[in-house]
């Protein structure tokens, strides 16, 4: 279900650092993101938080995917697609000229909605990162590829079968390969884009588990459209929505303890109430 | 710092600039191959537009070969062979490959489906001497002599499994809406299959014959041993004989098919081989006209199917 | 009178339509024209099975067997195939060996990093190579290609390659001053297959869902890993379709091949001589064949040609499926 709301091009009622624990680890300032001629982000001002799990909502199509795969330039695979303001790692603009985008991508992982493990075996899965990076003993690689598949909590289900394809796996499986081949290059920030939302009832509350036990070394940054999630699983909450011009905005931007029930904005406190959305 | 960091950073910044080096070469190297690769294309015809066309002139048109030692003369032989030959494969190969493509299309999972399927792989993968042979055994032994029926046979089966493969795929783009709305009118299968269907993909299946018509146009190998070719072949000439002693149309279409018949690429593969300078350049002649022949066919095939998709998009 | 609207109304291929007027007729002739098409396949196997006869009986698998010393021999009735089958099956394997790399560099450009506009042209004169027509090739073969390219570089393997052990026997001899060649042939060959190959593997790599090259690239690979580490792999049993179709259709290539391999049954195993393929003694010799016995010798050649292209075909198809069937369908991003 989604709706647009008639919305007012006012100034967002929301700051854009909350103050409090950690430094910002990933700062968005002024960005906008278009498609050829078409905007599809206005006005993104957000700070992740180091260590912590931030989660974006919002009704569909309102642009929070556009927005999470700014954060790793994956958005720069969309032909026509064009970023103006600075997302900064770090203090450092990974948009600035000359970056080396091959290693934010390291730094920024990465895991999408549909698992997508490669036809290879599940250890291959996991080595497939490190190897780029120049990689080479096995005991390097196997100790790697048990740490990772041990943070992913599927080592007990598949320590006896490692060379067995990764396609072999149950769909919940498969999610958490994927998320051992995100973690195997030692990233500091997790990307998940509605990582659970094509997985069963009790895959996505492992997966939600595993992202309390993943804050503890990485920052995280979710998008969800399921808002339950989003309460049980994040310390801090952005809200988005589509303005009349079809471009995406931040509404507000709090500890998910506010937005979920002291919510500043009015239509924030709509969504969350399931108003509409 | 952890492990994984350890192990990077030994040559992070080296390995880190090998990669993209690596990137950008083999990156370069695809496109290269892909010039490289044309290259041929662009040789070829243009050695054949200046070797051939040196050597063109009205009367290659229009005059029949000349004995060996003189000059002059033409191909008329070769081009009405060639049209004679390729209009029986036509007749020969669209009817049935139409019809056999309708029950493709329409019933893709019986077990004849299923079998027909098969058996037009197989035959398009069959090599086009092979095909020459089977028209030999098939229709020149009973027969009892080559003759230009049997050559376009020989090619009718070249064409058909491209014809049958062709309609198939474009009956089936038919949106199913047309169909029901056909039969949801009360017209008969048969009825809506000629009149709506075929109609509907009429322009992606004249497409593919002419695409097969091309292709089989150019073929040698199977009229080496059905047609064998023939200098003497004169449509017109047949014709006046024909008229003079008061010989019945079907004789005369009869006779005009059933002898031995020249064709293009017979004569081209018989000058390209002699000692002799004038017949050489009389092949590169030939070449420029066969290619001439299935440039044209193929770029108006490409235009058409532009031309059509970009006026169903409205 | 006709039915009511509703009960016309059909689901594939139920009974009631069938009786409708005109409907059976119809469907009648379509089965028996499909039926026909099925009959002309086996006719073309049972018909070269049959007319063959009287070779495999005279002479059984020695016909095809390897020999130093083989006989083609008309005046004698002797025959032996194996010149044939080894220059067909050496002219051809060379041929892959160099179209692959070249078919597939194609292949991955077109389908992963041509700019779009570029893209429709570009795939059209790919094909246009495959248009020319065989006879063609040969006369640009014989007059063009093999005097200014295929002797100097002949002459060049065999001074360099001709020298090394083992790998020289592959290039001794000095190349004939016309080119013409095993060489030649497969060089031909090479440049009439790439279509072929570059266009069943761009297919494959347009089947390759996007999410492949996504979960690649968010690793930090480049696209030179991820074509080579991932999509390749990936497509692999497609390729390998791709490279069986090509291989096949250089198996039956007739007319260029003849123009420019120098149709001599001598020549050792060096691609520098002239050789002889199976397709070549067959459109030489036929028309002017002598004995029975002569005939059915070659029409036996044609039925191995038929068997051999047959196989590959069948393999080639199942492949080109299996890509199909394992990838999910989804939108390329």
């Amino acid at each position: 279900m989604d709706m647009e709301m008639k919305m007012e091009i006012s100034e967002s009622v929301y700051k854009p650092i909350v103050e409090g624990d950690g430094q910002a680890k990933v700062d968005v300032k002024n960005l906008a993101v278009y498609y050829s001629k078409f905007r599809a982000l206005a006005d993104i001002n957000l700070s992740v938080h180091e260590q912590k799990i931030t989660a974006i909502i919002g009704p569909s199509g309102c642009g929070k995917s556009t927005l999470l795969r700014s954060f790793n330039r994956m958005n720069d695979l969309t032909p026509g697609c064009r970023v103006q303001g600075a997302i900064s790692l770090d203090g450092e603009d990974i948009y600035a000229p000359g970056v080396d985008v091959v290693d934010i991508r390291r730094r920024v992982g990465m895991v999408f909605q549909r698992p997508n493990p490669f036809p290879k075996s599940i250890y291959g899965n996991v080595a497939y990162g490190p190897r780029l990076y120049g990689i080479r003993r096995k005991s390097d690689l196997d100790e790697i590829v048990e740490k990772s598949i041990r943070q992913a909590a599927l080592w007990d289900e598949v320590k006896d079968k490692l060379h067995q394809s990764g396609l072999s796996l149950s769909g919940g499986q498969q999610q958490r390969l994927c998320i051992a081949r995100a973690l195997a290059v030692e990233p500091e920030v997790v990307l998940m884009d509605e990582p659970a939302s094509a997985l069963d009832p009790i895959s996505t509350l492992r997966i939600e588990e595993l992202m309390q036990d993943l804050k503890k070394e990485y920052t995280i940054i979710i998008v969800t459209h399921n808002m339950q999630q989003a309460a049980r699983v994040s310390d801090y909450t952005a809200m988005m929505m589509i303005d009349d011009q079809r471009a995406g905005r931040m509404i507000e931007y709090d500890r998910t303890n506010t937005i979920f029930t002291r919510p500043k904005d009015k239509r924030t406190e709509d969504y969350v109430t399931g108003r509409f959305g | 710092m952890s492990h994984f960091a350890e192990l990077m950073d030994r040559n992070r910044v080296s390995r880190g600039r090998q990669r993209k080096v690596a990137n950008a070469t083999m990156l370069s190297l695809t496109g290269l191959v892909t010039a490289l690769a044309l290259i041929p294309l662009f040789w070829i015809i243009g050695y054949v537009l200046i070797r051939g066309g040196k050597n063109i002139n009205l009367d290659f048109f229009i005059h029949l070969p000349r004995p060996l030692g003189m000059t002059g003369g033409g191909v008329l032989s070769a081009i009405e062979g060639t049209l004679v030959v390729t209009f029986l494969a036509a007749l020969f190969a669209i009817p049935p490959g139409v019809l056999a493509a309708f029950y493709a299309a329409r019933y893709p999972n019986t077990p004849l489906g299923v079998v027909l399927r098969f058996s037009t792989d197989v035959l398009s993968g069959v090599p086009s001497i092979v095909v020459g042979l089977f028209a030999y055994s098939a229709i020149v032994v009973p027969m009892g002599h080559y003759s230009g029926l049997a050559g376009g046979a020989a090619l009718a089966v070249i064409m058909l499994p491209t014809i049958i493969r062709t309609t198939e795929e474009m009956l089936k783009l038919v949106p199913a809406t047309l169909r029901e709305a056909s039969l949801g009118l009360g017209a008969p299968e048969w009825k809506t299959s000629l009149s709506v269907l075929f109609p509907a993909a009429s322009s992606g299946i004249v497409t593919g014959f002419l695409l097969a018509l091309a292709r089989a146009a150019g073929e040698t190998a199977p009229l080496l041993m059905t047609t064998l070719g023939n200098e003497r072949f004169d449509i017109g000439q047949i014709f006046r004989a024909g008229v003079q002693g008061h010989k019945s149309v079907f004789t005369i279409l009869w006779s005009i098919v059933n002898q031995p018949v020249d064709s293009l690429p017979l004569a081209l593969w018989k000058y390209a081989q002699q000692p002799y300078p004038e017949r050489v350049q009389q092949a590169w002649a030939v070449a420029l006209v066969l290619m001439l022949f299935v440039l044209i066919v193929n770029i108006s095939a490409r235009v058409w199917i532009q031309n059509r998709s970009r006026r169903m998009k409205g | 009178m006709q039915k009511s609207k509703f009960s016309s109304r059909s689901r594939s291929g139920s009974l009631p339509r069938l009786f409708q007027h005109g409907d059976r007729p119809w469907r009648g002739v379509i089965i028996l024209i499909s039926g026909l098409v099925i009959i002309l396949m086996l006719s073309i196997g049972g018909m070269l099975w049959v007319k063959s006869g009287g070779a495999r009986s005279a002479f059984g698998w020695s016909f095809l067997a390897p020999t130093a010393n083989p006989n083609w021999d008309p005046v004698n009735n002797n025959f032996q195939a194996w010149p044939f089958l080894f220059g067909t099956l050496l002219t051809s394997l060379f041929a892959i060996l160099f179209a692959l790399p070249i078919g597939l560099g194609i292949a991955i450009f077109l389908a992963e990093l041509c700019p779009a506009w570029l893209r429709t042209p570009l795939t059209w004169l790919v094909e246009l190579l495959a248009a020319i027509p065989s006879v063609v090739y040969g006369l640009w073969g014989i007059f063009i290609f093999l005097p200014q390219v295929v002797a100097p570089i002949g002459a060049f393997l065999g001074d360099t390659l001709g020298k090394v052990p083992l790998l020289g026997s592959l290039f001794t001899g000095p190349i004939p001053a016309s080119g013409a060649s095993r060489l030649a042939a497969s060089l031909v060959l090479t440049i009439m297959i790439i279509p072929t190959i570059a266009a069943v593997s761009r297919d494959v790599f347009l089947a390759i869902p996007g999410s492949q090259r996504e979960a690649a690239k968010a690793l930090g690979a480049t696209e030179w890993e991820t074509i080579w580490q991932v999509l390749i792999p990936y497509g692999r049993s497609g390729i390998l379709g791709a490279v069986i179709l090509g291989l096949g259709r250089a198996l039956g290539e007739t007319m260029a091949v003849t123009m420019v391999i120098g149709n001599s049954i001598q020549g050792g195993v060096s691609l520098l001589q002239p050789g002889y393929t199976m397709a070549s003694i067959i459109a030489n010799e036929f028309a002017e064949a002598v004995s029975g016995l002569h005939t059915d010798s070659l029409i036996e050649i044609g039925l191995v040609l038929f068997i051999i292209t047959l196989l590959l075909n069948i393999v080639a198809r199942f492949l080109v499926w299996q890509v199909a069937r394992q990838t999910p369908q989804e939108v390329r991003v």
